[in-house]
C-alpha cells in the first residue's frame, strides 16, 4: 500500500524524480570509477614496478632525506667518492656491491635520428647481475660499445650489430636489455648501458658515484647489511642514505594509496551533492504534500507509517540511482583505466594482460552503490521524519 | 439512550499562544453527547466550533479540561493510541473533501480499512460501502479530480464509514456543494444516523442543521 503510494508519488513527478536519479548516478559514478581508476592505477604500478626485493640502495645524503624515490628535492648534484664505494663493498661482503655511474647525452641513432638518453655505465662484470638480454651479447670487458633499453631499441629500430653515436663518439651495440620495468635502483628500459671504462673516458674521468646498488642474495639479511653500511660509513656524519626495495615499495603504495583516496574523496563530494539533491527533492514532495498527509493522518495512518511511505520514495531514488549508477561505472570505470593504462604503458608490453577489475575494483562499485542506497536513506530520512510529525490539525490548515 | 455518552467534555479549554497574546478558542466547554444523536454544532466563524469538532474528533488535545470517548481519557494518549481511535471509531467528513489525490475512488475508500486489515477483503467491503451512500459502480475507479462535488463527498463519506465507526464527525460538509446536491449527501447522513451512528456536524447553514435533533450554539469559545 504504502510502497504503491511511494511509487505513484515518483511517478506523478517523473521529471523531479528522474533528476534526483541522475543525480544519485553521478555520485556513485563519480566514487566507484574514481575507485576503479586509482585501483587498477595501483595494480598497474604494482605490475611495472620490478621486484627488486633483494636490493640495497646507497644514495649520497642529501638534506631532505626520507621522502621518495625520485622526489625532485633529492636530486642535487651529488655523488659517492670511490673511496667511501670501498667502504660500502668491506661493509656489504660478501654481498656484491655494484657502483652505479649515471649520465645523460646527445645520441645519435642512424638513419638522421637522434635525441638525449641516459647513460649508464656498470663495471662490464656487475651488468649479468641486475640486467639480462633480450637480443646478443652482454659487454666484455676492455671492448667498447653498448647495450640499448628496449623501449629506446624498439623506437628507433636498434639491434645487436647496429651503430650508434653517444655525444659523437661511435659505438657498436652488443645487445639489446631485456624489459625491466621501473626499478628502484636503475630503470635500463630507455637508457644505454655501457662500461664504466668507456663512461669515465667519455665523461672525463670522475671517480665519484650517485648511486651504488649492493646485490643481497639473502632478504632476511638485507637490515644487517643497512646497519653494517650505515654503522661504516655515517659513523661521524650522514653521508649517505641507505634503503632497500620493500621500503620504497611501501613509499609508492602509499602514494598510490594517497591518489586512490584523493579520487573518492571528489566521488564523495559529487555523493554530497547527490544527496543534497534528494533532501531537495523529498523535502519539496513532503511540503507539497502537507495537507494530504493531514488528511491521511486524521483517518488513521500512524507516524510510522507516513514515515515509512516517504521513506520508500527515498530508497526507490537511491536504489534506481546506484544500481544504473553500479553498472555505468563498471563501464565508465572500465574506459577509463584503459585509457589511462594505454597512456601510461604506451610502447611497452605491461599493459598486455592487464585486467582492470580484480576484487577490490568490484568492491569499490559495491561500495559507490552502498554509499548511494546510505546517502538516499540518511536525505530521506529528515523530511520524512518531519512529515510523519506534522500535527494532522495544523496539517490540514495548510493551502 | 442507556449507558455512558459517546463523548464527554469537562471544563475543556484550547488556548492557542500566539505572539499577539494568546488566543482563547474554547472557553470551559461542558458537554455530552449521548449514541445516537445528531447534533449540529452553529456559530459565527471564528467562535471556535472547528476547535470543538478537531478535539472531539481526537485530531487535538485540550490545553485543560478532560474530554471521554466512551467513558476513555483521550489526553494522556499516546499519539499512536489516538490515531487508531481516529482509524476505528471515528469517520471524518470535511467541507474540501480531502480525498488523496493519488488514489482512485475505492481506493480512498478502503485507505482506512487497509490500515486496520489486510487488502485482501477491503474492497468487498469498500464496494459495499460505495453503493450504500448511490455512488454508481463505473466512478470506482476515477480519480477525485475526475469527479464532481457531490460524488467526491460521497466517496468521502463512504471512506469514513468504511471502518463501521460509533461517531461521524462532519464538518461543514455541504459547505462546497449546491443546495440540491447539499440535501442529497444530508439524506445520506440522516440515514446514517437512523442506522445508529451518531453524527455530530459543524454548520453555519440553518436548513442544513434542520435535519440534526439537537442544536449546540457556540459564541466566542462558550456553549451558548
Amino acid at each position: 500500500m504504502f510502497f504503491s503510494f511511494a511509487t505513484r508519488n515518483l511517478r506523478r513527478h517523473w521529471i523531479r524524480s528522474a533528476l534526483s536519479i541522475i543525480g544519485i548516478v553521478i555520485g556513485v559514478v563519480a566514487i566507484a570509477s574514481l575507485g576503479v581508476m586509482g585501483n587498477s592505477i595501483n595494480l598497474l604500478a604494482a605490475n611495472i614496478i620490478t621486484d627488486v626485493g633483494d636490493t640495497v640502495v646507497v644514495t649520497p645524503h642529501t638534506a631532505i632525506g626520507g621522502t621518495f624515490a625520485g622526489d625532485p628535492r633529492t636530486t642535487v648534484d651529488a655523488a659517492i667518492p670511490a673511496r667511501e664505494v670501498e667502504e660500502i663493498r668491506r661493509a656489504a661482503n660478501p654481498h656484491r656491491t655494484i657502483p652505479v655511474l649515471q649520465g645523460a647525452d646527445e645520441v645519435e641513432f642512424g638513419r638522421g635520428e637522434s635525441g638525449y638518453a641516459r647513460i649508464i655505465g656498470l663495471e662490464p662484470g656487475d651488468i649479468p647481475v641486475l640486467l639480462d638480454i633480450a637480443d646478443g651479447q652482454h659487454l666484455r670487458q676492455n671492448q667498447a660499445g653498448a647495450l640499448v633499453g628496449i623501449h629506446l631499441a624498439r623506437e628507433y629500430g636498434i639491434s645487436p650489430g647496429s651503430r650508434i653515436a653517444i655525444g659523437g663518439e661511435d659505438v657498436r651495440v652488443a645487445g639489446v636489455l631485456a624489459e625491466r620495468g621501473m626499478g628502484f635502483d636503475i630503470n635500463p628500459d630507455y637508457a644505454i648501458v655501457v662500461s664504466d671504462g668507456w663512461y669515465e673516458s667519455h665523461f672525463g674521468a670522475k671517480a665519484s658515484y650517485p648511486m651504488v646498488i649492493v646485490r643481497v642474495g639473502d632478504p632476511d639479511a638485507i637490515d644487517a647489511v643497512k646497519d653494517a653500511i650505515e654503522s661504516r660509513i655515517n659513523r661521524r656524519e650522514d653521508l649517505v642514505d641507505v634503503s632497500d626495495s620493500r621500503e620504497m615499495l611501501g613509499q609508492y603504495e602509499e602514494i598510490y594509496d594517497q591518489i586512490t583516496l584523493f579520487l573518492l574523496g571528489i566521488g564523495g563530494i559529487a555523493l554530497v551533492v547527490a544527496a543534497v539533491n534528494i533532501l531537495n527533492v523529498m523535502y519539496i514532495s513532503v511540503t507539497e504534500r502537507i495537507r494530504e498527509i493531514g488528511v491521511m493522518r486524521s483517518i488513521g495512518a500512524l507516524r510510522r507509517e507516513i514515515l515509512r511511505m516517504f521513506l520508500y520514495e527515498a530508497v526507490i531514488l537511491g536504489v534506481i540511482g546506484s544500481v544504473v549508477g553500479g553498472l555505468l561505472s563498471t563501464a565508465f570505470g572500465y574506459l577509463i583505466s584503459v585509457a589511462a593504462i594505454e597512456v601510461a604503458t604506451a610502447g611497452t608490453t605491461f599493459g598486455e594482460n592487464f585486467t582492470v577489475f580484480d576484487q577490490s575494483a568490484v568492491g569499490f562499485i559495491v561500495f559507490g552503490m552502498a554509499f548511494g542506497i546510505g546517502t538516499s536513506i540518511v536525505a530521506g530520512f529528515y523530511p520524512a521524519w518531519r512529515a510523519s510529525h506534522l500535527a494532522p490539525v495544523d496539517a490540514m490548515r495548510q493551502k | 439512550m442507556s449507558g455512558e455518552p459517546i463523548l464527554r467534555f469537562a471544563e475543556v479549554s484550547k488556548i492557542y499562544p500566539l505572539p499577539a497574546g494568546d488566543v482563547v478558542a474554547l472557553d470551559r466547554v461542558t458537554l455530552t453527547v449521548d449514541p445516537g444523536e445528531f447534533i449540529a454544532v452553529m456559530g459565527p466563524s471564528g467562535s471556535g466550533k472547528s476547535t470543538l469538532l478537531n478535539l472531539m474528533g481526537c485530531l487535538d488535545v485540550p490545553t485543560s479540561g478532560e474530554i471521554y470517548l466512551s467513558g476513555q481519557e483521550i489526553s494522556q494518549m499516546s499519539d499512536d493510541d489516538l490515531t487508531r481511535l481516529r482509524r476505528d471509531r471515528i469517520g471524518f467528513v470535511f467541507q474540501q473533501f480531502n480525498l488523496i489525490p493519488l488514489l482512485s475512488a475505492v481506493e480512498n475508500v478502503e485507505f482506512p480499512l487497509v490500515l486496520t486489515a489486510g487488502r485482501e477483503e477491503s474492497r468487498l467491503r469498500a464496494i459495499e460501502v460505495m453503493r450504500a451512500v448511490h455512488l454508481n459502480d463505473a466512478l470506482f475507479t476515477h480519480r477525485p479530480a475526475e469527479l464532481s462535488g457531490g460524488e467526491q463527498q460521497r466517496v468521502a463519506i463512504a471512506r469514513a464509514l468504511v471502518n463501521d465507526p460509533d461517531l461521524l464527525l462532519c464538518d461543514e460538509p455541504t459547505g462546497n456543494l449546491d443546495s440540491k446536491t447539499g440535501s442529497a449527501i444530508m439524506e445520506i447522513l440522516a440515514a446514517e444516523n437512523r442506522e445508529g451512528k451518531t453524527v455530530v456536524m459543524v454548520t453555519h447553514d440553518p436548513g442544513v442543521a434542520a435535519y440534526a435533533r439537537r442544536t449546540i450554539r457556540i459564541v466566542d469559545g462558550r456553549v451558548a
